[in-house]
């Protein structure tokens, strides 16, 4: 097989018109197989079953013949719109950038830097898997900013996975190629489909073991019932039986069966969805996988990851289970898991899980000292232990919470810490840290306390502590603010292999002539002295 | 006033006084269309406890423009060597600090009070929304002499996302 790396333009695997086009082509000759079968009936037996089928209509009137050409006409209308959008639809990939051009009268191109990428997402519905393709998505920084390859082969898709991210991790495309595993022999085509479609969704030579994690079915379906839907469902069938005892009449039962049907229906998706779920790190980023029938996965590439929050809902206590989330800065069509939103990486697991993803996404904070202070700042009632809480006086604003609201800083990240009843846990990477912020308004400044936020991408996470001591809230800022650029100026992980094989980057030049009039006593600055590119502002 | 929140050792550059003016006029015109909307529809509708509420409503805008001189000398910036720090607010303090190498875009825009007096505001766009750093109220061509620094200053610290 050719590879896609090479810069030439390719085209996408050839079965792609009835991939996209599927549910409605399988819907289409449905409905003309159903309405034949009557009319096929009637001319082999006589015997008439259908009464008002448009096609037994049309068949029997006089314009059967000019239908029949309609239809052939829009027929190869169709094919040839199908086929000149495959023919057209073309992308390739440079050292720099992914490109797609598509579309037959508007034409549309479309350019991602390799090295913005957030994500690549592989998604195979289920009759993609079947006949062995897969939908590639390369997801760039920015809001719909994804690069769709839908569809290739399946093999080609992983292939081509792994060499993007061999490409944007800085690697060079000759120690690249000579990473690349030797092919197999010829495979026969039926064989290897079967295979394919009976392999574990992760391939286990993709990842050391140690480091997956698996979602246990037991553990999915109880999360799936201690959700905050299954209280409400309870209210609901709660309010029913209160009903029918109420009036004794079962009438209205009737009324709410399709909703039972609907919440059972919700139920069985969320299931077969988030089966087989597994996460993993692989030299180039976590590695999401999950799906029964359809599957789907999606790689992290390192450095991707802006914030990291852990939960606990307070109905998944007794059983120990937490929930993961990160915000990212890009926003990929396809789900997650269940249906949820691809930010949510850990749908459930327990400490143990929640420690093996947070190494995974946060490598810098893998030592024993960090590992501890995360797993504190999950179970911790408070107190003195590695955070700076709030103080006693903050509990008028926190009644219960003031104990474990906290934060802490590691060497790379903040962590804060906050809720009792619903305890979360957040983690900031510093070099992915936009601002930092500190507030205070009327009642914080009557009780001496102040809020800090730390601001990320936008995400499900918001990063802000409040109620802190306000001289703690000052250091925090001050910390904080130098620390984001010290981590920022090191943080190499857009190019996370660049050093691998190629010189390190030069260091940054050092700080520019003090900007403002009185020079202030500055930040310690990282990077020791080099050679200024820049020496002056431009307008200086 | 101990509560307060500061950060001794800065010094801060203050914006322009004459951005008082506009900050002025601009709440006057706010304030004018909705209390002149709410005791149109009480004059109207004559319902006394409109009345209440659009006094009300008039008195809070009184003290906001009041308070807008103060208001607009606690806004201050400092350029660090790597860093933009922002402050603003005398109820609700705020300080922000945006690393150079995070700033993906620096606007300036001018409204047309801010034209009549020569002034400008510039706008610092990181890639989270929550960021929110804007000076206004800044001379023209300071306005513009920043905006070329600001930019020369993040090129030259320019780091992934």
């Amino acid at each position: 097989m050719t590879s896609f790396t090479d810069g030439e333009w390719h085209r996408l695997h050839p079965l792609t018109p009835l991939l996209r086009g599927g549910i409605a082509f399988v819907a289409i000759l449905g409905f003309f197989l159903y309405n034949l079968r009557d009319i096929l009936i009637e001319e082999f037996f006589g015997a008439r079953s259908g009464e008002s089928e448009p096609l037994v209509w049309l068949y029997e009137s006089e314009y059967f013949v000019l239908a029949l050409i309609a239809i052939a006409v829009g027929l190869a209308v169709v094919i040839v719109g199908y086929y000149l959008a495959w023919k057209m639809n073309t992308f390739r990939i440079t050292d720099e950038v992914v490109e797609v051009r598509s579309g037959i009268v508007f034409r549309r191109n479309r350019k991602g830097r390799l090295d913005r990428i957030q994500g690549i997402n592989i998604g195979r519905p289920f009759l993609a898997r079947l006949l062995g393709a897969a939908r590639l998505e390369v997801n760039v920084a920015g809001q719909d900013a994804n690069i769709k390859l839908d569809y290739l082969s399946s093999s080609a898709a992983d292939e081509l996975r792994g060499e993007i991210l061999v490409l944007a991790s800085g690697t060079r495309i000759a120690a690249a190629a000579a990473q690349e595993p030797a092919a197999g022999g010829p495979v026969r085509l039926l064989d290897q489909r079967v295979a394919e479609l009976l392999a574990p969704e992760l391939d286990p030579n993709l990842a050391p073991p140690e480091s997956v994690v698996q979602m246990h079915t037991g553990r999915l379906i109880g999360s799936l019932l201690l959700s905050g839907f299954s209280v409400f469902v309870l209210a609901l069938i709660g309010g029913i039986i209160w009903g029918v005892a109420a009036t004794g009449s079962y009438l209205f039962l009737i009324g709410v069966l399709p909703a039972l049907i609907g919440t059972g229906s919700f139920y069985i998706t969320r299931f077969t969805r988030s089966l087989r779920y597994s996460i993993a790190g692989t030299p180039d980023g976590v590695r999401i996988g999950f799906g029964l029938l359809s599957t789907s996965n999606e790689t992290l590439p390192p450095g991707r990851v802006h914030s990291v929050q852990v939960t606990q809902p307070l109905l998944w206590r007794p059983s120990g289970w937490w929930e993961i989330k990160v915000n990212r800065a890009s926003t990929s069509s396809a789900k997650g898991a269940a249906g949820q939103a691809n930010t949510t990486i850990l749908p459930v697991g327990n400490v143990d899980d929640v420690r093996k993803v947070l190494a995974l996404v946060l490598p810098g904070l893998t030592d024993d000292a960090s590992v501890e202070l995360l797993t504190r700042g999950m179970l911790s009632k408070g107190g003195d232990d590695g955070f700076v809480n709030s103080p006693r006086r903050s509990r008028v604003w926190l009644w219960f919470s003031w104990r474990r609201n906290g934060f802490a800083l590691l060497p790379g990240a903040v962590v804060l810490r906050q809720g009792a009843i619903w305890r979360q846990l957040t983690i900031v990477p510093q070099a992915r840290m936009q601002s930092v912020a500190l507030q205070q308004g009327p009642l914080f400044r009557a009780l001496r306390l102040a809020s800090v936020k730390v601001h990320t991408v936008a995400g499900p996470i918001v990063p802000s502590l409040g109620g802190i001591d306000a001289d703690e809230a000052t250091r925090f800022f001050r910390e904080v603010a130098d620390a984001a650029i010290v981590s920022s100026t090191a943080d190499t992980s857009h190019r996370w292999r660049s050093s691998e094989n190629a010189p390190p980057l030069p260091v940054l030049p050092e700080a520019a002539p003090p900007v403002s009039a009185p020079p202030v006593a500055a930040p310690p600055v990282a990077a020791p002295p080099a050679p200024s590119q820049n020496p002056d502002g431009v307008g200086a | 006033m101990t509560n307060r929140l500061d950060l001794p050792e800065i010094t801060w550059h203050r914006v322009s006084p004459r951005y008082i003016a506009v900050d002025v006029v601009g709440g006057l015109v706010f304030a004018l269309i909705v209390v002149g909307a709410g005791a149109a529809v009480a004059y109207f509708t004559g319902l006394t406890w409109l009345w209440i509420v659009v006094a009300a409503v008039a008195l809070v805008f009184v003290i906001a423009l009041a308070l807008t001189p103060r208001r607009v000398r606690s806004i201050g910036y400092q350029l660090r060597d790597d860093d933009v720090l922002f402050r603003r607010g005398i109820l609700y303090q705020r300080f922000v600090a945006v690393p150079y190498g995070r700033m993906q875009l620096v606007d300036i825009n001018r409204g047309p009070l801010d034209r009549a007096l020569g002034l400008s505001e510039l706008k610092f766009v990181t890639a989270a929304a929550a960021t929110g750093v804007v000076i206004p109220g800044l001379a023209e061509a300071d306005a513009e002499e920043l905006r070329d620094r600001l930019v020369a200053l993040a090129e030259s610290r320019r780091a992934g996302l």
